[in-house]
């Protein structure tokens, strides 16, 4: 578990961060809070010539409302998202499905920019971005473009990501006033990725359910948007019947590895036990 | 007599002896961080060495070409079996009679085993180097599954012993079989199952798990050519042994070799035996004249050095109607991997199994174990427990509330109706032990009222109706656990390691103005000896316990012993400490005895010093004989005040205890709640109420971890896929549950303190009443037996077994 060796570099802006990895290509890695990549240097599974270590660059950094939009800087850690007002006030569900992450230590060095564009479909911010909606700006040598989280991963650490791009920043709307959340992670210890988890959004109205979104975490290569299981709450009270097929809706689209967190069967049941529990917690929170 | 004058209740206190909740001496360096661990061991011109291992299961090793790693900058050296044979030391000894490859030597046996060990100027160049070895090999099929080791059809493993109809413990019946062992009258047991009005059969099988200590194992090698001396820094549990088993097999003179073991951060078994990292050091460093550091990272140790279990106990009991065992059969097969390397004593190849009877009067017993081999990493050792005890203590924990779940029995008033009564103590077993003592009905009954049991049986019933209503997915569980335990080996006609008997020892020195050092050949690996070993000296002498220093693990100082395992320490290091202390008390009493002018029998030993019979102010302290021993003792006596003891102890101790665990499984997720567990304890003589109730939370969480999940798993075709923390279940603070500790007394009869051990009873204990828990949650829907671990989805898959989640 010794990792290779590597020269490592320490730019001061996304320009020179952009100019490096274009210049070293395929050979150079970003390095945020190195909590994912460092582990996979030290299996040697990753062996990268060069880090380009972003903590230098300021403007990767902090958290800001911007109309009805939180604006979180890439270097922005695990442990500060759960520090946050703003996060916590405006956008509790960040700030729980946060609190799921790893352990504090972990949290003090992770990022949520390198938890995004890692693409591992551990990772659980990945489908909480893709819930809320939010979309990744990526910085490269030809400028600046959004993507929305949505259209982000392509496969189990393939994403939209083009070589010599940067993740700068995440743009998540605001979700309405008074509404319902809940992360539901089914995990094995504190420091385990999920073996299921399950991201919702929504809102009610009248004793039924308004608008919802449902984000599925590690039952698939790639993070996933449960589409038909949130169309089949919309205007339900989620009786005992629409949860059921809700979670059969949900599981009819995860296709989860077996490991030792449990066969293939297994996480897709509590996959469904996922989405069941956080609908019912989200709307026990809506007002 | 004045207002000053200490009361005999303040001269007491003032000794923090035993009974005492001294704090741990030792954990004022630990806490800061200064500690002084092998890795913190730095020589200079030190070299690294690390190894390349094998990716396969079992294959043929055709080639390895170092050339490229030679050229890596740093690396120095690659050495492989062929360097090895070039001194003898291609193949070494292990503990249980067999040979081990030291690197692979043709063959490779199991994924992960050492294959070549490159050194170099540090670590990283080292790791450069295994990365540029290229081994060539060609895969053989792998066995994995032990059931299978002595098909006819099954590929040989170890070609070394092809043809070798007998081995260390008697005949083979295969070439994958290493020993057959069996304990008991067979007849007469199988006369009792013909009779018997009520049977259970069941295999019970203890998964392979892995004592896993914080610290991995590691040793720093320098061998000075000069001098012709071998200095080895080591995580050993039993420095002595070490040193005589490198003396013997790398035919260096004993006096020659210095074994040092500084602190140990977690031992539990893992570090007994000798690994090939200590002997590729040695050679590395008597090659290079340099000193040479090995150091294994955590996938290594999990995978490599010392699994522990992997027995498969097809377990039957015979009893009557009414409840009363008449007899009891086992049958083991015990997976060791590619080398039986089992740490036990050396006449043991199943360890103590044969305590399986447990705490029940069984009339008869037989017991018989079969070892094989398979492609996995060798081990056996005795994680946390004296050798095969945990087994053992499973299985007839399992197989008793199998039985009382057949009989329609509450588990407890089973166990009651079987109980060996205080009367019969010594008691003899059917499977040959002298149990020292025991009063088990007490502590059952402590542990029942303690815990309302009656009343969360009560609970358990209205849970399972509301369950059967539909209204609740959780179901309950109580896990009853009443074990025995059989520690500190032990006595010389029984027990040996390598033909060493196992005794202990234990050397005082009193200095003059009222300190001394105590030399014990036992080593903490975070047991707390430095506190203990000196709360026995101070009350035995009246010194108090911060005067005494307590030194362990250097083979050049300390008296010869035979280490920390087995919870041996206490039972017969500790022995060995008092009978020490007793002899240093013995010449004190000569000497007070001459400066009070009294004759020695006019004396009685008061706290701290000696007294005059009936003479309350002829009194000298034991502070004032030390300086006596310097400067004033009686004619015809030598000066100093020392002692040697060396103790082989007359019998086994016979630790138990009682315990209940309760749980609430989830059934559609699997997720279990352990909502209470309480542990009543019985160690005999409590020597510091403190360390123990830590020993056993520790214990306890060990338990917890193997019973819940803590496994080495291999897939069908040899692959460990567990070599990992975020595999391999080590709980944190927040997954382990909140313990209730208690405790009843009885004293070990032959013991000189009367103590008995304790280090190991809660992981002993602790595994049967977790799996007792989970499975009597599942006995209502049908469940007689569900297999460890009860991880999340194995619990959900028993429900749906059994039909309670669709
Ligand atoms: C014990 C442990 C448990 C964990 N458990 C969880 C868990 O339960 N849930 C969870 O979500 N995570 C978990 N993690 C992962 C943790 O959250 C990581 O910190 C996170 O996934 C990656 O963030 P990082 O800042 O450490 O990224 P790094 O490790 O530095 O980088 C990860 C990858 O992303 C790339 N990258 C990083 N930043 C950028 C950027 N701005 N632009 C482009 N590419 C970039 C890197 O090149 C690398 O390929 C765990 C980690 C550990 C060690």
């Amino acid at each position: 578990m010794i990792p290779g060796s590597f020269n490592y570099h320490r730019p001061a802006s996304v320009a020179d961060a952009v100019k490096l990895l274009v210049d070293l290509g395929e050979d150079a890695r970003p390095l945020a809070g190195g909590h994912s990549l460092v582990p996979m240097m030290k299996l040697r599974l990753a062996t990268p010539a060069h880090l380009i270590d972003l903590h230098g660059i300021a403007a990767l950094k902090g958290i800001s409302r911007n109309g009805n939009n939180l604006v979180i800087g890439a270097m922005t850690t695990q442990h500060e998202l759960l520090a946050s007002d703003e996060v916590a006030k405006s956008m509790p569900i960040l700030h729980e499905a946060a609190l799921l992450i790893a352990d504090p230590q972990v949290r003090y060095r992770g990022t949520i920019g390198g938890n995004v564009a890692n693409g591992d479909p551990g990772n659980d911010m990945p489908a909480l971005m893709m819930t809320l909606g939010a979309s990744y700006r990526l910085e490269g040598a030809g400028g600046a473009r959004d993507i929305a989280a949505a259209d982000f991963y392509q496969g189990a650490y393939f994403t939209a990501l083009e070589p010599g791009e940067i993740l700068t920043s995440i743009s998540v709307p605001v979700p309405a006033a008074g509404h319902g959340y809940a992360y539901e992670k089914l995990k094995r210890k504190v420091g385990d990725y999920a073996t299921a988890a399950a991201a919702v959004v929504l809102t009610m109205s009248g004793g039924k359910v308004a608008t919802c979104a449902i984000g599925l975490t590690n039952v698939h290569e790639t993070p996933l948007l449960a589409a038909d299981a949130a169309k089949a709450v919309i205007g339900t009270s989620l009786d005992a019947a629409t949860l059921k097929k809700a979670a059969a809706a949900a599981s009819a689209i995860m296709a989860p590895a077996a490991d030792a967190r449990g066969p293939v069967e297994y996480r897709k049941h509590v996959g469904g036990i996922m989405v069941t529990r956080a609908l019912q917690r989200a709307a026990s929170r809506a007002k | 007599m004045n207002d000053l004058t200490p009361t005999r209740e303040q001269r007491t206190a003032a000794l923090e002896g035993m009974g005492c909740k001294r704090k741990r001496v030792e954990d004022i360096r630990f806490t800061q961080g200064r500690g002084n661990y092998v890795d913190d061991v730095k020589l200079p011109g030190m070299l690294h060495g690390d190894f390349v291992r094998s990716p396969h299961p079992h294959a043929r090793v055709k080639k390895i070409d170092d050339s490229a790693a030679l050229k890596v900058p740093g690396v120095l050296a690659v050495i492989t079996a062929e360097t090895l044979k070039t001194v003898n030391l291609a193949w070494m000894p292990t503990l249980a009679g067999d040979v081990q490859m030291v690197l692979a030597d043709g063959k490779v046996l199991f994924q992960n085993q050492e294959v070549a060990f490159v050194v170099a100027t540090d670590r990283y160049a080292a790791d450069d180097g295994i990365n540029a070895v290229i081994v060539e090999y060609e895969p053989l099929p792998p066995l994995v599954d032990p059931f299978k080791a002595m098909n006819a059809d099954s590929p040989v493993l170890r070609e070394d012993l092809v043809g070798k109809m007998s081995g260390a413990h008697g005949p083979r019946k295969h070439d994958n079989h290493i020993f057959e062992w069996t304990v008991g009258d067979k007849e007469l047991t199988d006369a009792a199952f013909n009779k018997a009005e009520v049977k259970i059969k069941e295999l019970i099988s203890y998964h392979r798990t892995h004592p896993s200590p914080l610290e991995t194992c590691q040793c720093v090698c320098s061998f000075d050519k000069i001098k012709g001396e071998l200095t080895i820094y080591g995580t050993f549990q039993a420095p002595h042994v070490i040193r005589t088993v490198v003396a013997l097999i790398a035919k260096l003179p004993e006096h020659k070799i210095h074994v040092i073991a500084p602190d140990i951060g977690g031992g539990f078994g893992n570090k007994v035996g000798a690994y090939p990292g200590y002997i590729c050091a040695a050679v590395a460093s008597i090659v290079t004249g340099k000193p040479v550091k090995w150091v294994e990272d955590r996938i290594e140790n999990l995978t490599a050095t010392s699994f522990a279990r992997d027995y498969h106990m097809t377990t039957e009991i015979a009893a009557t109607k009414e409840g009363k065992v008449t007899g009891l059969r086992v049958h083991v097969l015990a997976d060791h991997g590619a080398f039986d390397a089992c740490a036990d004593p050396s006449k043991w190849p199943a360890g103590f199994f044969n305590i399986v009877t447990g705490s029940y009067d069984f009339p008869t017993a037989h017991l018989a174990v079969d070892g094989v081999y398979t492609n996995k990493a060798p081990g056996g050792v005795a994680y946390r427990c004296s050798f095969r005890v945990t087994e053992a203590a499973y299985c007839i924990e399992r197989a008793m509330d199998i039985l009382a779940q057949k009989l329609n029995m509450d588990p407890a008033e089973l166990r009651l109706k079987n109980f060996i009564k205080p009367e019969q103590f010594p008691y003899h077993s059917a499977l040959g032990w002298e149990y020292d003592s025991g009063d088990y009905h007490t502590a059952m009954r402590k542990m029942m009222e303690a815990t309302g049991y009656a009343a969360l049986r009560k609970e358990q019933a209205e849970k399972r109706a509301a369950f059967a209503r539909g209204e609740t997915r959780d179901i309950m569980g109580l896990g009853i656990s009443f074990f025995t335990e059989i520690v500190g080996a032990g006595p010389s006609k029984n027990c040996d390691i390598l033909g060493i008997a196992m005794f202990d020892s234990c050397e005082i020195r009193m200095h003059p103005t009222g300190a001394g050092i105590a030399r014990v050949g036992s080593k903490s690996q975070g047991q707390g000896h430095e506190t203990t070993w000196a709360q026995i000296i101070a009350t035995e002498i009246g010194i108090p316990a911060d005067n005494i220093m307590v030194e362990e693990g250097n083979t050049d100082t300390a008296p010869y012993g035979l280490g920390t395992y087995g919870s041996r320490s206490t039972p017969v290091a500790g022995a060995a400490i008092a009978m020490a202390a007793r002899k240093i008390k013995a010449k004190a009493q000569m000497i007070a005895a001459y400066k009070l002018e009294v004759h020695e029998d006019d004396l009685e030993f008061d706290i701290d010093g000696f007294r005059v019979r009936g003479l309350q102010e002829k009194f000298m302290s034991m502070k004032d004989i030390c300086w006596a021993a310097y400067n004033s003792v009686p004619p015809g006596m030598e000066p100093g005040l020392e002692a040697v003891s060396y103790y082989d102890p007359p019998n086994m101790t016979y630790p138990f205890g009682a315990y209940l665990c309760v749980m609430d499984i989830d059934v559609d997720t699997g997720v279990y709640k352990v909502r209470r567990f309480y542990a009543l304890d019985d160690c005999g003589t409590r020597i510091n109420p403190m360390i123990i109730e830590g020993q056993v939370h520790g214990g306890l969480t060990e338990a917890f971890a193997i019973a819940m999940g803590q496994e080495i798993r291999y897939d069908e075709v040899g692959n460990v896929v567990t070599g990992s923390f975020m595999d391999f279940f080590m709980p944190t603070a927040v997954e382990t549950p909140h313990w209730e500790t208690d405790f009843t007394v009885t004293p070990s009869p032959h013991h000189p303190i009367g103590a008995k051990g304790v280090g190991e009873s809660p992981n002993v204990g602790g595994v049967p009443a977790f799996s007792n828990a989970v499975n009597d949650a599942f006995s209502f829907l049908g469940a007689t037996h569900i297999q460890m671990p009860h991880d999340f989805w194995r619990n959900w898959k028993a429900a749906k077994d059994l039909g309670a989640v669709a």
